[in-house]
């Protein structure tokens, strides 16, 4: 492990590895775990797992830069995920985009300055029969006005 | 003790699923009324979710779509025996949506508790297991092939002849991966068995399994259904408990063993080699074909890779007969399909039946028409790649081939309405975007011709040389659909040229510009 790297991290990191390092495949499933215990993939995390699963880091940086999902920076406290895809759209998600976006104050793959929310586009959350949708952590919500996004960001500042 | 049904599918969920369930229990426990409460899944008539049933003598009898506040009251009107209410609906199976579906792969969702082998086995489980566990593999194999069942995840290649491919190789370790990326917009039937049938996905890839003697299985599943993979794993605990899966399924001698790995967020692992790759831990680059993955596929073995439907119908075609589930549909498309309607309909939701229904049907007499009360103009069938039909095509029945013939495909079955408020040159734009966001970089057709797509649609909608940029969309489309390597690039044309051709007034070229421009 990086020595330089503190040492809530190394832990999670050093966890994560020793966790799945004999799964084939265990890439995906290291990365997993480090971003669910740290919120995102420190890039100092990045010799360590080369090493453990004897890969080079430009292989194991190219897989986190490849996937939508994981994150080289820390995100907000929530992060709030708006469906854009095409169900969605049918029924008003880019008025909702644009009133989260103006509301809130950011651009997608933003974050509030308060640091509470961030701001990220999906492409379907299998929710289509109740579009509009968006997904705050595991939990989906469906049939989603502006209004009921204002409760729900006020909701989530309020760190409920 | 009275049994109440209250949804944990991520649906039903999304509006409000569990807190009405608390309340119920509050309610019921602050009455001193004891309720067994199970968490099912979703019956698919999502515009009445949370919609909540309960079991009479006279059968279930349901009621939604609920709300807190109206639980109070619900108790009141005597909802635990039956009784009428204004959120009644009456018995569950009498609702016309339900009544006039063909549910043979969706036969027990939201009927069964998910995670209870006990239940699914009431409800006609493992029987296809069992039956299997009788045959040898290649008599499986013809089984399905005999049923008609071709995948359900796009491409609709025939589900047995894949099987056999992988039989026939020298190779003694072989996989079985589910394909549960379910990326496509407009989808959820995936979903909607993870979380409410789960048991009925084990058991088909368990099948496949024996079937062609592979002993490991992987549900490459997205990361965007936490749901789905709690009720998995909850699952697949239970089937581990119960001797279905592990070193002896169901004491046959016969080992599968079988886990779930969770995506990052690629729409490109939903093709096959890209999830391959994905699953080997790797950056989800489609690989050059062939060799196909049933010769060499998960690390180099032989791998069937099917989508979740495909899968999920495996179990009822084991234990009724191939000819059983063949005797439903039309031509080239045998059995049912779970077609899910989205987008702006008054009634969307998940509709099982055989191949043949009319798109106008499922639009109108299921889906109601728009949510919005305005006239619908153009629905897209089949996901991000599929082409948008405009309402002259209505009368196309639910069929692999019609929908080819229309330069259109039916793709896992999702159909998205549109009302007459769609600007389609802005639907075409995001056809193009979404294909340069989720392109895998490996060819330039698809990585280079969507980015400028979208910029030459950006210069139509200008109004900028509208003809010359219009062939210069054509052109695109070409070279999109020739040369690249995945569906991704070459079916990103689809939504593009049918947009074009069926609304050209929504470029700003005169109506009727479809004759002049061919296709
Ligand atoms: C860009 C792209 C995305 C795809 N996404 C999915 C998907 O999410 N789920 C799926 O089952 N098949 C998807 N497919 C199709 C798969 O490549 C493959 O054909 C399918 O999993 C085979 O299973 P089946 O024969 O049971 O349909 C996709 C294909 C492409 C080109
Ligand atoms: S068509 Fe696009 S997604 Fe498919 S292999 Fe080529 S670059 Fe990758
Ligand atoms: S398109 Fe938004 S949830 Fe499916």
């Amino acid at each position: 492990m990086p020595t330089d790297s503190p040492p809530v991290i190394s832990d999670a990191v050093a966890r994560a590895i020793e966790a799945h390092r004999e799964r084939p495949g265990a890439l995906l499933p290291i990365l997993h775990q480090i971003q669910d215990s740290l919120g995102y993939v420190p890039p100092s995390s990045v010799p360590g797992i080369a090493e453990a699963l004897n890969l080079s880091r430009a292989e194991v940086h190219g897989v986190i830069s490849f996937y939508h999902d994981f994150r080289e920076t820390p995100a907000g406290r929530h992060v709030v995920k708006i469906c854009r895809a095409e169900s969605c759209q049918a029924v008003g998600a880019e008025q909702l985009v644009e009133h989260a976006c103006r509301t809130l104050g950011v651009e997608f793959h933003g974050t509030t300055v308060d640091g509470a929310i961030t701001l990220e586009p999906v492409y379907c959350l299998g929710n289509c029969a109740l579009s509009p949708a968006l997904q705050v952590g595991d939990a989906v919500y469906g049939r989603m006005t502006p209004k009921g996004f204002d409760r729900l960001a006020a909701d989530l500042r309020k760190g409920r | 003790m009275i049994r109440v049904f209250v949804p944990r599918d991520s649906g039903a969920l999304s509006v409000g699923a569990e807190t009405v369930a608390r309340a119920i229990a509050a309610e019921a426990a602050v009455r001193n009324q004891a309720i067994t409460m199970v968490r099912n899944g979703s019956r698919g008539l999502y515009w009445l979710e949370p919609l909540v049933e309960v079991e009479t003598p006279a059968g279930r009898v349901a009621y939604g779509p609920l709300t807190v506040d109206a639980v109070p009251a619900l108790f009141e009107a005597g909802f635990l025996t039956g009784n009428k209410h204004a959120l009644g609906l009456g018995p569950t199976e009498e609702i016309p949506y339900l009544k006039k579906q063909e549910r043979l792969t969706f036969a027990r969702v939201g009927i069964t508790d998910p995670v209870s082998v006990a239940d699914y086995e009431a409800h006609a489980g493992y029987r296809g297991l069992r039956q299997a566990l009788t045959m040898p593999g290649a008599a499986i194999i013809d089984t399905v092939i005999t049923s008609g069942l071709r995948g359900r995840g796009g491409a609709a290649f025939p589900t047995g002849i894949k099987w056999k491919t992988v039989l026939g190789t020298t190779e003694q370790q072989r996989y079985v991966v589910c394909n549960a990326d379910e990326g496509d917009s407009g989808t959820f039937s995936d979903r909607m068995i993870m979380e409410g049938d789960p048991f009925v996905l084990i058991e088909g890839m368990t099948i496949a399994g024996i079937a062609v003697g592979a002993t490991q299985g992987y549900i490459y599943l997205r990361s965007e259904y936490p749901h789905a993979r709690q009720v998995l794993e909850e699952a697949l605990a239970a089937a581990y408990r119960g001797g279905y899966l592990g070193g002896s399924v169901l004491g046959s001698g016969k080992r599968f063993d079988l886990e779930v790995r969770v995506g990052a967020g690629a729409y490109i692992c939903g093709e096959e080699t890209a999830m391959l790759e994905s699953l080997e831990g790797k950056r989800g680059m489609v690989r050059f074909k062939p060799p196909l993955p049933a010769i060499a596929g998960l690390f180099g073995k032989p791998t069937i890779i099917n989508n979740v439907i495909s899968l999920a119908s495996v179990p009822i075609i084991l234990d009724r007969g191939g000819e059983f589930y063949r005797d439903y549909g039309m031509g080239r498309s045998r059995g049912t399909l779970p077609i899910q309607l989205a987008g702006n309909l008054k009634r969307g939701g998940l509709v099982e039946r055989a191949f043949g229904v009319t798109l106008r049907e499922l639009l109108y007499d299921y889906g109601g028409g728009s949510r919005s009360g305005r006239p619908l103009r153009a629905v897209q069938v089949g996901g991000p790649l599929g082409a948008y039909l405009p309402e002259s095509q209505f009368d196309t029945p639910i069929d692999y081939e019609a929908f080819a013939g229309l330069f259109a495909m039916l793709g896992h079955g999702g159909i998205v309405a549109f009302d007459d408020t769609v600007d389609m040159a802005r639907q075409a734009r995001f056809a193009m975007e979404f294909c340069a966001i989720e392109s895998c970089g490996k060819c330039t057709p698809c990585r280079l011709g969507s980015t400028r797509g979208v910029e030459v649609i950006d210069r139509i909608v200008a109004g900028r040389d509208r003809n010359g940029n219009v062939q210069l969309v054509r052109d695109l489309c070409d070279t999109m659909l020739n040369g690249s390597l995945c569906a991704l690039g070459g079916l990103t044309p689809y939504p593009v040229l049918s947009a074009l051709n069926h609304f050209p007034e929504d470029f700003g070229l005169p109506a009727g510009a479809l004759a002049a421009a061919g296709r």
